[in-house]
């Protein structure tokens, strides 16, 4: 197989996967956000205490969590049909790919959240503040940085997801693997996908450790965002530089 | 309510009838864990009047968390009631953990500094001290000319674009302190605001409490386990041992309270009897007295030699106190006399009964 002959193939199916791992992720921050939110605040002793709503989302997340993706993809076929009209295709793929994801990234938001400091959530109620503005102003902004390393972290799992997604005909890289370099014995094929993945994997978890390592840092450092260690020693903590004063 | 008079006088001026503007009557807290009762609070009757500075000291486990916590209902107390500012607190309770709309309007007008600052270290030091106005639905530019008034006020106005992590213990404190002044309180509620400080900053930030507290009228109720504290701004002190308030008043009140714990390690006096045919006397003065040369008019008029066994002056809550203990020649009934002509002079006097005991007040692990 030629090179110009891979990338045809190659080609489309990169935007198959771009498309379905870019929807799912959306919808898995869009849904997972609130959904661990709500499991932190409504435990025993917290802002929104309710111990039943609190143990049956628990229960619905691990039981999400705990199936098998390509058993939750083929379980969901009537709920995906009803919402997208189809059973197969990269539509298709994408509703059972979120709903494996949300509890995936509810769970991460809840441990990130926990971490916030709850004299932080003291000090907001103590201004008068109700749960909602403490859930705007205090719990996101302060979990930011872990929230944007648990987005990426679902990312990177939704990538793998995919694969399955040839299951349903939705194609994808995954699938372009399986069905060529493993079934067609295309094993150059198949070792250039498992690059791009490598490649691709990569630069999103540079990207999001980034991004987070720049919201962290925020203010410790006198720039924007940090420098990267690669290109200039540690500079040193931020504690030494402003403690003295 | 009275409006917060511009150069009110405080200390001096407050006696036992001032307006209270935070009472507690009664006030329990009780914790229930598996099964177990811990007595946090146990009937706690508070009164903190108009523009004083109040000091709530023990040792941790007292039960000064609890008691803070309860005055603005961020702990709901078990039973009681929690008076600040005329409004009735606890009545506007409700049921469950979630304040109601009148609780949380309630708590806006009650300031608090923590002892871990709680500065949210996503925002800027203006948008920190922003946020109290963003809750109380603030325009934005009423906010940042009210939050850069604020950072001048407690001299970080340079700090304003800075992230709470590049800021100092000590300005961090600063800028919790603006940040609870933004919605105007009447009352401020200082949480061990100076603990996690070290010695030289607790003195900057004291005294621009005692400052806040001059300049706006501002009446603070702190809590702390440091006798510095209560001796460097405090009018009035209470002093908590598991859950009760064991002594109360005002400071000079305290000192006049023979046998006070609170007065006696405000003032530690210490120094033994030279010898059993002794008198040993713990002297207090406080205003005018503090100015008068007593003892030597002591010495001249009864011709006895009098031994300064130790002493201790002080200025507590901008007045002049001082302890001396003092030995006389002869025993107690030979000194009848003397110890009359002190008295009258104004002076506080406790006889020291035991030889070698010397007054301990919060005492270490008491139980």
């Amino acid at each position: 197989m030629t090179w110009s002959e891979m990338w045809s193939l190659l080609e489309p199916e990169c935007w198959n996967t771009a498309y379905m791992v870019g929807w799912s992720t959306l919808i898995a921050v869009a849904g997972g956000l609130p959904l661990g939110i709500l499991l932190v605040v409504s435990e025993r002793g917290g802002l929104l205490q309710n111990v039943v709503v609190n143990k049956v989302l628990g229960q619905v997340v691990n039981i999400t969590r705990s199936m098998p993706f390509i058993i939750l993809m083929v379980a969901l076929t009537s709920l995906t049909r009803w919402i997208t009209g189809t059973s197969i295709g990269r539509d298709a793929a994408i509703v059972p790919l979120a709903i494996g994801a949300i509890p995936f990234f509810a769970r991460l938001v809840e441990t990130a959240v926990r971490e916030v400091d709850g004299g932080l959530v003291e000090a907001v109620q103590s201004m008068g503040g109700n749960t909602l503005t403490i859930v705007r102003k205090v719990l996101v902004p302060e979990a930011l940085p872990s929230l944007i390393a648990s987005a990426t972290t679902t990312l990177v799992a939704l990538i793998g997801y995919s694969a399955m997604a040839g299951t349903v005909g939705a194609g994808g890289l995954g699938d372009l693997a399986v069905r060529y370099g493993y079934q067609r014995f295309e094993t150059g094929l198949m070792w250039v996908i498992v690059a791009i993945l490598a490649v691709v994997i990569s630069l999103i978890q540079f990207g999001g450790d980034y991004a987070a390592r720049a919201l962290h840092h925020r203010g410790a450092r006198s720039g924007p965002a940090p420098k990267l260690r690669l290109l200039k020693a540690k500079e040193p903590a931020a504690a030494d530089v402003t403690e003295v004063a | 309510m009275n409006a917060p008079v511009p150069g009110h006088t405080h200390a001096r001026a407050l006696d036992s009838d001032g307006i209270p503007v935070i009472t507690t009557s009664g006030l329990t807290k009780v914790y229930r864990s598996r099964g177990r009762e811990v007595t946090a609070l146990d009937g706690v009757d508070l009164h903190v009047r108009e523009g004083e500075v109040y000091g709530v000291i023990g040792q941790s486990g007292a039960g000064k968390s609890s008691l803070i916590r309860c005055v603005n209902l961020l702990e709901r107390p078990t039973s009681g009631t929690v008076t600040v500012a005329g409004q009735d607190l606890t009545a506007l309770a409700g049921h469950g953990p979630r304040a109601g709309r009148e609780l949380r309007q309630a708590r806006s007008r009650i300031g608090m500094v923590f002892q871990h600052f709680n500065l949210l270290s996503s925002r800027t030091v203006q948008d920190n001290v922003e946020l109290p106005l963003e809750i109380l639905g603030k325009s934005g530019k009423e906010r940042s000319r009210k939050a850069l008034e604020l950072l001048d006020l407690v001299g970080l106005a340079d700090k304003a674009k800075a992230h709470p992590a590049q800021l100092s213990g000590g300005q961090k404190q600063r800028v919790g302190i603006a940040r609870a002044l933004a919605g105007d309180p009447k009352v401020l509620l200082s949480d061990e605001a100076t603990s996690a400080l070290d010695p030289e900053t607790t003195r900057s930030i004291l005294q621009l409490l005692r400052d806040l507290n001059r300049q706006l009228g501002l009446t603070v109720l702190l809590i702390t386990h440091e006798m510095d504290v209560v001796k460097s701004i405090c009018d009035s002190a209470a002093l908590m041992e598991r859950g009760r308030i064991v002594e109360s008043g005002t400071v000079s009140e305290l000192l006049a309270t023979p046998g006070s714990e609170l007065a006696s390690a405000l003032f530690p006096v210490g120094g033994e009897a030279t010898g059993t045919d002794r008198t040993v006397l713990d002297v207090t003065f406080h205003g005018e007295a503090a100015t008068q040369p007593v003892i030597s008019q002591l010495s001249r008029t009864y011709n006895i030699d009098i031994s300064i066994l130790g002493a201790a002056i002080d200025t507590v809550g901008g007045l002049q106190i001082g302890r001396m203990r003092i030995e006389l020649p002869g025993r107690y009934e030979d000194n009848v006399v003397p110890v009359g002509f002190l008295r009258e002079q104004g002076l506080q006097i406790d006889v020291v009964e035991h030889e070698g005991q010397e007054p301990v007040l919060v005492k270490e692990g008491a139980k």
